[in-house]
């Protein structure tokens, strides 16, 4: 019986294995036999699945900068109104308390895929024999001029990462006067959650409609046309946001002037607003595209779909927002949910000496309000194609609502208390 | 010498049952990772939090969910998104979903 073997069999027997029971706060362990780099959807969900997986037997450290989970889907309500920004906040406390994660609360400012260790903003070192690493995006200032200075001054924000900008977005649009004008730009796809930004121009309609009926809501969007759930949101916004939302395909956002509040493209005259939302073209996230694992167009993390390991470098696995989506594959949370789930598997099965599994699956749906209460979703499954090395969606599955409705309304609420509880408590 | 105490002990285990125990927990660990698709509507192991309008699957008898995912695939049972998910499981990943769920207790 070979060593690998032997693993396995202790693994299925429950008698190998370090038992990290407690969560340590405060002390920073030197090696993880898993480090997962990110406490978002992909990440959170990976530290938590290799616990379960691996019966409590694989110890992890997660390193995140944030005390807080904070929610992207959903957070287009608190700027709707509908929500608050305690109803998309979750405490990683249970993933440490329950799961025996050890949380460790910093930013990690460089790997070293080589030596198979991780340097935190602290100094720190934590060796590892597994990486998995879920930074999500980086936003790409530089793709639009005056973006950055206007953003750090408060003036023009993103919200894109929720958080206090999704707040102070918030406070934007309470204070801007009735008659205003809110503009939001989109960049080319890819970017994170491709339905987001019609769901926050919704959204907003839905808040002027009720508090600021004189105002308006413009979409500055750099692709040709609505890039998910087309009809459905078009349809809607003509029944129910007609002369307030205004849907301007092919502008593609180059600078903003901070004085003037006003937003330049390429070829269109320059579009002044009250509320600027500027959106700028997305990457990987920054500690994988500055460690050399954004390997492709620089811009986007080429994994082995199997396992998601880099092909840049092994014993790293990169899951998320920052991996180059297979097909149809989209940025959203709840794939990226799903990719934690696969990794977590994988990575068990290499340390564990057990198969990994040939035939992965990923879910997602992804649901967008409308208003406060209608909502319309996109649905797909992914099987892994051995063959073509990469998950395809099944023919024939999946699909988007018939029409926005109010069970699905019920429902969407229900899938991000679901989903928050299966990736962090 | 940790993998000649390693040796010793898979002896004393004897190779064959080993084995066999290896490869149960290789297929637990792919029909648990599988199970785990349903989660992020369902709940972590089929339990929804308290108060969800989407059921929980935990402890589901294994004929009535596969008799629900056919319902669900030729729309005998209308559904929001499950007749456009059902559609994208194998019969044999089904089963095996199915199998999990009722074997979990609740």
């Amino acid at each position: 019986m070979k060593r690998r073997n032997f693993v396995q069999a202790s693994l299925a027997l429950g008698t190998l294995g370090s038992m990290v029971g407690c969560a340590t706060t405060g002390r920073i362990p030197n090696r993880a036999k898993v480090l997962v780099i990110g406490g978002g959807y992909g990440g959170a969900t990976a530290a938590k699945y290799v616990r379960m997986l691996s019966n409590y037997k694989i110890d992890v450290v997660m390193a995140e900068p944030n005390t807080n989970f904070v929610s992207c889907p959903i957070s287009n309500l608190v700027l709707g109104g509908s929500r608050t920004m305690g109803d998309i906040t979750t405490p990683y406390d249970k993933l440490s308390g329950k799961h025996g994660v050890t949380v460790v609360k910093d930013m990690v400012s460089s790997i070293d895929a080589a030596k198979k260790t991780v340097t935190l903003a602290s100094g720190a070192t934590i060796g590892y024999d597994k990486l998995i690493l879920s930074p999500g995006i980086d936003l790409m200032w530089n793709s639009i001029g005056g973006l950055q200075a206007a953003n750090a001054a408060g003036q023009i924000l993103q919200a894109w990462k929720a958080g206090p900008e999704t707040l102070a977005l918030r406070r934007q649009l309470e204070a801007m006067p009735d008659g205003g004008v809110y503009a939001i730009t989109i960049p080319l796809a890819p970017y994170r959650c491709p339905p987001g930004p019609y769901e926050r121009a919704s959204q907003v309609a839905s808040y002027f409609k009720k508090a600021k009926p004189k105002s308006k809501v413009l979409i500055l969007d750099a692709n040709p046309d609505v890039t998910s759930k087309g009809p459905l949101f078009k349809k809607f916004w003509a029944e129910n946001y007609q002369g307030m939302l205004e849907y301007r395909g092919g502008h593609k956002a180059m600078a903003v002037d901070a004085r003037t509040n006003t937003v330049k493209f390429d070829v269109q005259d320059d579009v002044k607003a009250q509320v600027l939302n500027v959106l700028p073209d997305m990457s990987a996230g920054a500690i994988a595209v500055r460690s050399g694992l954004a390997n492709a167009n620089k811009r986007w993390c080429d994994v082995n779909y199997l396992t998601f390991e880099s092909t840049a470098a092994k014993d790293v696995h990169i899951i998320g927002d920052s991996t180059l989506s297979a097909p149809l594959m989209p940025k959203s949370g709840h794939m990226a949910n799903s990719h934690g789930k696969v990794v977590a598997a994988a990575v068990v099965a290499q340390l564990s000496g057990m198969e990994v599994n040939p035939n992965p699956v990923l879910t997602n749906t992804c649901y967008s309000f409308v208003n406060d209460k209608l909502v319309v979703h996109v649905a797909s499954v992914h099987q892994y194609v051995a063959a073509e090395k990469t998950f395809k969606s099944v023919p024939g599955s999946g699909g988007v609502s018939a029409a926005p409705n109010e069970l699905e309304g019920v429902y969407a609420w229900n899938w991000a208390q679901n989903i928050w509880a299966d990736t962090l408590l | 010498m940790r993998i000649k105490i390693h040796l010793a002990a898979a002896l004393l285990m004897g190779g064959a049952a080993s084995a066999t125990v290896a490869q149960d927990a290789s297929a637990t660990l792919h029909t648990r990772a599988l199970a785990a698709t349903c989660a992020n509507c369902h709940g972590t192991d089929g339990r929804t939090v308290e108060g969800s309008a989407i059921p929980s699957l935990v402890g589901m008898p294994k004929s009535y969910m596969i008799m629900q995912f056919n319902a669900f695939k030729d729309g005998s049972r209308p559904a929001t998104v499950m007749h456009q998910l059902s559609k994208g499981f194998t019969d044999q990943q089904i089963d095996s979903i199915a199998t999990y769920f009722a074997a979990t207790k609740r």
